[in-house]
């Protein structure tokens, strides 16, 4: 399946639109993940474990956004968009969201 | 309790310490890590328009993207909240946000080998809660959509590494300035 950003795929024409498809998943970190976070607030430096968390939640609700659109019929996802929100404490939701699109050579 | 106090002291100064010392070693060392990298991936062209560069035909597309969670040290945390008190500017923030930023996007171009270009870039900032107090550290998030192809033989692509903000390359200075 071929995902972009822009609104065509480059090099292929698209001759159907199905509509906007979106994947979403909400995740919380686990303790030790946050007692390493705590270490980090005083020294600084790159969260790992929260960066890791944040892209397997990316990952999945790519997943899910694609399963969607292979659902419609589409081969394509154009014009995709990517939002985080905290629903709650130590809770973040990843939603991506795009139009799904039939494309041909 | 004048034994409490002393020790209260005594804590938030080791911080203060640990946080200075390794805080600015951290980030030091980040930064030449990002110009390091920055220079070795300067020949894919990356834009945040929606038009390639120069007259490219396309195999394949695929969306890419980098990401990365960084937090700030506790001296520094405890200078921007003179800062919010004073107010002015937060060069703490600032390099912050801005190795963030390169980061991500660094991640980004390093997870397509073989592209030829990346259009359509974009960059979202989002700052990380822990409960109800900010612990702050951000989230950065660069995704876009990598060509493959044949690369144009002129672009006009004229790329170079950009400067580091001036404090991280400096010696070390003593203590807050207010």
């Amino acid at each position: 399946m071929f995902i972009s950003n822009i609104e065509t795929i480059p090099g292929k024409q698209v001759i159907a639109c199905q509509g906007v498809v979106a994947g979403s998943t909400v995740r919380a970190k686990h303790a030790g993940r946050d007692l390493m976070a705590g270490l980090k607030n005083i020294f600084g430096g790159e969260l790992k474990g929260y960066t890791e968390l944040l892209e397997e939640s990316r990952e999945q609700a790519i997943d899910r956004m694609k399963r969607q659109a292979a659902r419609l019929g589409a081969n394509a996802i154009v014009n995709v968009r990517f939002s985080t929100s905290s629903v709650a404490a130590g809770a973040a939701e990843i939603y991506v969201y795009g139009t799904a699109v039939t494309v041909t050579d | 309790m004048p034994n409490n106090l002393v020790l209260n002291i005594t804590y938030v100064l080791v911080l203060l310490f640990l946080g200075y010392v390794f805080g600015r070693r951290a980030e030091s060392r980040h930064y030449k890590d990002i110009v390091r990298r920055e220079s070795r991936l300067l020949q894919l062209p990356t834009i945040n328009g929606k038009q390639p560069l120069g007259d490219i035909s396309v195999v394949n597309c695929t969306l890419v993207r980098g990401s990365v969670v960084i937090s700030v040290d506790y001296f520094k945390r405890m200078l921007a909240g003179l800062r919010a008190f004073f107010g002015g500017e937060m060069q703490a923030y600032e390099t912050l946000l801005d190795r963030a930023r390169r980061e991500a996007v660094l991640r980004m171009k390093e997870s397509c080998p073989g592209a030829v270009q990346i259009i359509n870039l974009r960059i979202e900032t989002s700052s990380i809660y822990r409960g109800a107090e900010s612990v702050g550290s951000v989230e950065v998030l660069a995704y876009g959509t990598a060509l493959y192809g044949e690369q144009p033989a002129e672009s006009g692509f004229v790329p170079k590494v950009l400067p580091t903000p001036t404090r991280a390359a400096q010696p070390a200075r003593s203590g807050p300035t207010g």
